[in-house]
């Protein structure tokens, strides 16, 4: 585990030039993964980071776009030291879940243990966004130990309802919209994952810290912002 | 010049009548700007107009500046009917344009006077025209930006027949150009790209493919990738990375062996190899390639 306490240290890295404004920053680990993207943050809110339009933290890299000087970056980046990732810094965003998903049996199976179990498993874990993508909004959350990594589904499914919550290897995530999907699903909230109507439009960026609290009724959880866009033009 | 123009485009209407009826929607039009940068790590696409110089080419034509949303034609061309009075310019693919019936010149700022129809015809060289209205098409932005992203479904829908778009405030008089030249587009799409950050995925011979093989422009080409048809490259080693972030101008891999070119509807992150990576100046061109056009990708430097 990291800690508050661990000095920072240069981060064992490759950055691979990506075009002729991008680099494609590679770490060995996702805690590191994690660390850069944070100092990255960091550094570009103080403007030290010139031209930098994109940044893009994934699974095992953090993607830059746009940069003056790729070039000049890729020198400097060995050389910097990175404070370990900030932990327990902020509160959890809370998703109320409804664990009654179609796969729910099947993941109980793949982690060997009763329905009841996964409820109390996956609410039980401290998740955090890693990164974003598939579509606005959707959050790739990891903090579920190896031992209850599962994989997607043989088949997917073509439509997934808005709001399922699936599990697919090392992550967990929240479909922000209706869409064909191959994650395994094990419950629903009404939590609006995406809006644009509002600020922030999405509920999970990078580095959010998530939990997941079992509901048993349905939440009657106002729509506001998804209603609205459905009545424009 | 001003004094003429300024209380003929602006001020005494209302509202309402600030806005251009769609007539013929064509194949897919789209409202398109500059697009929505800076929030790729959200998963939200670049988006904006494929080929950014045409639709600057245009605002500028009448008056507008950069960031004022045009209309994004395929192939088809559309129609529209202005409320009021009002300067327009298409640019972009060439094709023949038409006021009320009669021919008006592409490429140069035209007065479309109130009720009458503004014929953008078919692309007869180049894929996507651009249509500027003075005061630009003033749909809700999201994120910054009114541009359509096919991708994540933001922005305005695509027009549909009889669809009504408000139109802003003209900024002021259209720039002073009578006519503009127009390059033309090559018989074959040239490509420089970079290779990397992925290039290591594939076999020597793979990177030569993609270096010197003539693919061609897949009728499967879209706002978020020009699909190729050729002969696939060689992958070094199977499998898919861990997703990761995607530029503007990639040239993924996909298993097919297949580079496609990623346009502005991109999705910001995937899991299949980058080989190289094409700047972001030569991709107006790819955008005006149509299906069937012959592409090299040429390794720069």
């Amino acid at each position: 585990m990291t800690s508050g306490s661990e000095p920072a240290r240069p981060l064992p890295l490759r950055a691979l030039p990506v075009g002729e404004h991008g680099l494609l920053i590679e770490l060995d680990r996702a805690g590191d993964a994690e660390a850069l993207h944070a100092e990255l943050l960091r550094r570009a809110a103080d403007g030290t980071l010139p031209g930098v339009r994109e940044i893009v933290p994934a699974a095992r890299t953090v993607f830059l776009d746009g940069l003056a000087d790729p070039g000049a970056l890729a020198a400097q980046l060995p050389g910097w030291r990175v404070p370990p990732p900030a932990a327990g810094d902020r509160p959890p965003v809370e998703i109320p879940v409804r664990y009654d998903g179609p796969d729910l049996a099947d993941v109980a199976a793949l982690w060997g243990v009763t329905p009841e179990d996964v409820v109390r498993l996956h609410s039980g874990t401290a998740f955090r966004v890693a990164f974003c993508g598939f579509a606005p909004g959707f959050g790739y959350l990891t903090g579920l130990p190896v031992r209850l990594h599962v994989p997607r589904r043989a088949t997917p499914r073509t439509r997934v309802p808005v709001g399922s919550v699936g599990l697919a290897g090392p992550y967990t995530g929240v479909y922000p919209r209706s869409s064909p999907g191959g994650w395994q699903l094990i419950g629903r909230t009404d939590a609006v994952l995406w809006d644009p109507r509002r600020e922030p439009a999405a509920l999970l960026a990078p580095g959010t810290p998530v939990r997941f609290v079992p509901v048993t009724a349905p939440v009657p959880a106002p729509r506001t912002g998804r209603a609205a866009e459905e009545t424009t033009r | 010049m001003t004094d003429r123009a300024r209380p003929r485009d602006g001020g005494d209407h209302a509202p309402a009548d600030r806005a251009l009826v769609v007539v013929r929607a064509g194949v897919l039009t789209t409202v398109q700007d500059l697009g929505r940068p800076g929030h790729a790590h959200l998963g939200v696409p670049r988006s904006g107009a494929l080929d950014e110089p045409a639709h600057r080419l245009a605002n500028r034509l009448v008056g507008n500046p950069a960031p004022a949303a045009t209309l994004e034609t395929t192939l088809t061309g559309c129609a529209v009917r202005l409320r009021t009075a009002a300067t327009a310019a298409v640019t972009g693919a060439a094709c023949p344009v038409a006021v009320d019936g009669r021919p008006a010149p592409w490429g140069a700022p035209v007065r479309v006077p109130a009720g009458a129809v503004l014929d953008v015809g078919p692309a007869t060289h180049g894929l996507r025209s651009y249509v500027a209205v003075a005061g630009g098409i003033d749909a809700e932005p999201v994120l910054g930006s009114r541009a359509t992203d096919l991708l994540s479904g933001l922005g305005p829908d695509p027009l549909a027949d009889g669809a009504v778009l408000p139109l802003g405030r003209p900024y002021g008089p259209p720039a002073a150009a009578d006519a503009v030249p127009h390059a033309g587009f090559a018989a074959e799409l040239v490509l420089p790209f970079r290779p990397g950050p992925r290039d290591d995925w594939f076999t020597a011979a793979g990177l030569r493919t993609l270096a010197t093989a003539v693919f061609r422009v897949s009728p499967a080409a879209n706002r978020i990738g020009l699909r190729t048809e050729g002969p696939p490259l060689e992958r070094a080693r199977d499998g898919e990375l861990p997703s990761e972030g995607m530029p503007l101008g990639a040239l993924q891999v996909p298993p097919n062996g297949l580079p496609v070119l990623f346009l502005h509807d991109h999705p910001t992150t995937g899991g299949y190899p980058v080989a190289g990576v094409v700047p972001e100046r030569y991709l107006a061109a790819a955008a005006q390639a149509v299906p069937g056009t012959p592409v090299r990708f040429v390794r720069m430097r």
